[in-house]
């Protein structure tokens, strides 16, 4: 097929103000649209992170101590607590806890790596626990050895206590001591007492995921204690298979031991629920940016049809003088698909200026990152494609034309 | 005549349906996406407290130092020291400090269990300066927290639960163990965005139950919900905590002019170069004073995610009117024909013109219903959309049933000046000659 392009954009200078505002549609869907996608996949990479524990079996109870309890008081309840936990037939291990990964900010300390430093050099999350804390969340020990039940302390209302041993996160030991030295080494939590490296765990993510938390990303720090004052949270490993059994049981074996407690069931849950919340605001960006995408290309494909349309309805009689001339129906189709595509073409060329610029201001407004010409280049084939797709039609319809239509005055 | 031509308008509606219904569509989607967007936008970037946010400011001291501050700005509270020495200076008409709790109320009988509740640690000048207004009672005294009373006051509908909404003034309540008298019940106030609560808060949380003084909530050891520290942590009791660097109380001051600011911010300049002088700080006085407004907008109140999402749904409208101003075209030049016979028959540009106008506009009204109905169910569906917190924030009132269809009209409109302007164009002696 011979397509000569000339005569089309010698036409298309007779329609001046439709070519210019399909290109201008095009443009700026293309801005919008590879824009939202690039946002969509932001947004899913960061609610798609792993967390390094075993989600699928996990169960947190936020617990609060209602009354005046002394701190001698709440230990005991606690220990009793774990042993009631434990002996659950759903349950495969308990600890108790500080906080858990995605919940979405919470307790978290500078760390050092000489007591006199003035700069940290990270930030940690900071999970408290027991003996039963690996265990229970699944994480992978990778070098050194699990607490003992005798590293465990106590901690009471308002006062520090660090402690001698801690286990960290690989991320954090690489980020301490990048040459991989971490273990048994000793390092500073806002203290000017040492915490000795005992043990380092594969992966475990932080409490907090929001923008300020990125860049100490996975690192944590795991304590082996126990906070006797206020509240804590009991992290709760099910046997595979029973966390619906034991998301029953937990609470009510709870109640029985003290119903002095007040167990929120907003806070915690399963890792399902957890998941939900801390993510929710990248998950609606995800789907608001998915509607308006597909609801902007919907709108720009029936602008195209609609345009186009009418056009093949002026020009009835010039393409029934081309076709009395010769010319086949696959010209006229050609004719038409082309024209599309030149309008396509110019259409994409600004818009991919306008989507990176776009961006550009949204990186200075938003925290965003750079756009990925990925996504930029996905939206001009879509757009291209989704032209030739709209004009289809209408240029069937033109290819269509009888011949004799050159000789109706109508 | 615009009668006649509202009723040409609606007739045409029906001439092409196809090309109508897809303008119709393209408005409606626009105006809706940009009008839930609105919704959110406008819930959560509003002044919560109109008629006093730019007499009601919260001064930061940095007691952190160059090193240890948030680069450069103090810290969004202030450690005990610092708050307790802002309040004996009484420089200001009204102040408070405030900080958020969360407790246990202890059930009246033995059967249920106990509830945990939120509410806030606040002064006695809480209450008047930000305009609580009140069911049952009042606030408490400066005296009574001079006299460290343990006083209460409820929400209205925390009252409502307890006390199934009956006048409780006098009565008792057990929080942490401790009993407290209620002194009044607040009618229902819950501003939104929370201004005065906004340390590790994102200003959208569950409406607070009940306030207690500050300085007794100190003495019984209530722990605020959130508190920041730097450097080393060395206390090991509750009041080596009150006088480490941890910073948890805010402050509020009202100044009734742009001069009593002025001052106040001259009060804590030299309140800061004291402290300097006195070798607690090793560095120049680094404070800063926000009214409301300011404040709101310094701790990025407005999630980013609202912000966008308005962003890309004004884009969105965009491309609907540049399709609407393609389609106008296609259909006023469609009937350039009966133009030229009206043309003829002695219409002037200027009717035609205000023919098409019309046109348009009932294109756009027609549009601005579809988006009506879109934003109705775009506004409770807002759930999926942002966190429940925010979402529950979004309604549609009049206003934005009516910002609605003007929007979609006047937007229609003006996307049809220049195919208006076209049709008008067209040479009546040219169409006729044609057929």
């Amino acid at each position: 097929m011979n397509m000569q392009i000339k005569p089309i954009l010698a036409a298309l200078r007779r329609h001046k103000a439709g070519t210019v505002l399909i290109a201008l549609q095009i443009a700026l869907t293309l801005a919008i649209v590879s824009n939202a996608l690039f946002i969509i996949q932001q947004r899913v990479a960061h609610l798609s992170e792993p967390t390094g524990i075993d989600e699928a079996n996990l169960l947190v109870i936020s617990n609060q101590w209602a009354g005046d309890m002394s701190p001698q008081q709440i230990d005991a309840q606690i220990l009793t607590d774990l042993a009631a936990l434990r002996q659950l037939p759903s349950v495969q291990d308990a600890s108790p806890g500080s906080g858990f990964p995605l919940k979405g900010g919470g307790w978290d300390n500078y760390v050092m790596r000489t007591s006199e430093q003035v700069e940290p050099t990270t930030d940690a999350s900071v999970y408290l626990g027991d003996e039963h804390m690996l265990d229970t969340l699944g994480v992978k020990l990778i070098a050194g050895r699990n607490f003992n039940a005798s590293d465990v302390a106590r901690m009471v209302e308002r006062q520090v206590v660090i402690p001698s041993t801690v286990i960290v996160t690989k991320a954090l030991a690489d980020h301490l001591f990048p040459d991989g030295s971490a273990l048994g080494k000793p390092i500073y939590s806002m203290s000017s007492t040492p915490s000795t490296i005992v043990g380092i765990v594969e992966r475990m993510q932080r409490q907090g995921v929001t923008n300020w938390n990125k860049p100490y990303a996975y690192e944590s720090l795991l304590w082996p204690m126990r906070q006797d004052s206020g509240g804590l949270y009991y992290i709760i490993r099910a046997k595979p298979g029973q966390l619906a059994a034991a998301m029953r049981e937990a609470p009510q074996a709870l109640l029985a031991q003290n119903r002095l407690r007040i167990i929120d069931p907003k806070d915690g849950g399963s890792y399902a629920q957890i998941r939900e919340r801390v993510y929710e605001s990248d998950r609606g960006m995800a789907i608001l940016m998915g509607i308006i995408s597909v609801v902007l290309l919907a709108i720009t494909a029936a602008g195209i049809v609609g345009l186009t349309s009418f056009w093949v309805g002026q020009r009835r009689k010039q393409i029934g003088v081309r076709r009395a001339l010769g010319a086949r129906r696959s010209d006229i189709l050609g004719y038409f698909l082309t024209e599309n595509l030149l309008i396509g073409i110019g259409g994409v060329a600004v818009g991919a200026v306008l989507a990176i610029g776009i961006n550009l201001w949204m990186v200075t407004q938003f925290e965003m990152e750079r756009l990925s010409l990925v996504y930029v280049g996905t939206g001009v084939v879509l757009l291209l494609l989704l032209g030739q797709g709209a004009v289809l039609a209408p240029a069937v319809r033109a290819s269509n034309v009888p011949p004799v239509e050159a000789t109706r005055s109508v | 005549m615009f009668a006649y031509y509202f009723q040409l308008g609606l007739r045409s509606l029906r001439r092409n349906p196809a090309l109508t219904g897809l303008m119709v569509m393209a408005i409606g989607f626009g105006v809706a996406a940009s009008m839930i967007t609105y919704s959110v936008f406008r819930a959560v970037s509003g002044n919560p407290i109109p008629d006093k946010s730019s007499q009601l400011y919260t001064p930061q001291i940095d007691a952190w130092g160059p090193h240890k501050n948030i680069k450069g700005e103090p810290a969004a509270a202030l450690n005990y020291a610092d708050a307790m020495a802002l309040m004996h200076a009484h420089k200001a008409t009204r102040q408070t400090l405030l900080f958020s709790v969360s407790m246990s109320l202890l059930p009246q009988g033995s059967s249920s269990l106990p509830l945990a509740v939120n509410g806030y640690a606040v002064s006695a000048d809480f209450f008047p300066m930000f305009e609580v207004p009140f069911l049952y009672g009042s606030g408490w005294s400066a005296a009574d927290d001079e006299g460290r009373a343990a006083a209460v006051v409820l929400s209205e509908e925390f009252n409502q639960k307890l006390f199934g909404g009956a006048n409780s003034v006098g009565r008792e309540i057990s929080l942490n163990g401790h009993d407290y008298r209620i002194a009044g019940v607040a009618r229902h106030w819950d501003p939104k965005p929370r201004f005065f609560s906004l340390f590790n808060d994102n200003g959208f949380q569950d409406p607070s139950d009940f306030y207690l003084p500050f300085n007794r909530a100190l003495d019984v050891q209530v722990s605020p919900n959130s508190n920041s520290c730097r450097g080393h942590m060395t206390f090991d009791s509750w009041d080596g905590w009150l006088h480490s660097n941890c910073v948890w109380a805010s402050p509020w001051v009202e100044l009734d002019s742009a001069a009593e600011a002025e001052r106040y911010r001259e009060f804590l300049e030299s309140y800061a170069a004291d402290q300097q002088h006195a070798g607690r700080f090793a560095w120049a006085p680094n404070v800063r004073l926000r009214n409301v407004m300011q404040w709101l907008d310094f701790q990025r109140v407005v999630p980013p995610e609202s912000r966008i999402s308005l962003i890309v749904a004004l884009g969105f409208f965009v491309i609907c009117l540049v399709n609407t101003i393609g389609l106008l075209l296609a259909k006023f030049l469609r009937r350039s024909a009966e133009i030229g016979v009206r043309r003829a028959l002695g219409a002037s540009r200027k009717q035609v013109y205000a023919q098409c106008l019309m046109e348009a506009a009932t294109v756009g009204l027609a549009g601005g219903v579809l988006g009506l109905l879109l934003t109705a169910v775009g506004v409770t569906g807002v759930g999926l959309l942002f966190s429940p917190d925010i979402a529950r924030l979004a309604h549609l009132d009049l206003s934005l049933m009516g910002l609605t269809l003007l929007v979609a009209v006047f937007a229609t409109m003006a996307a049809a000046f220049y195919p208006a302007w076209r049709a008008a164009q067209v040479q009546p002696a040219w169409q006729l000659k044609s057929n």
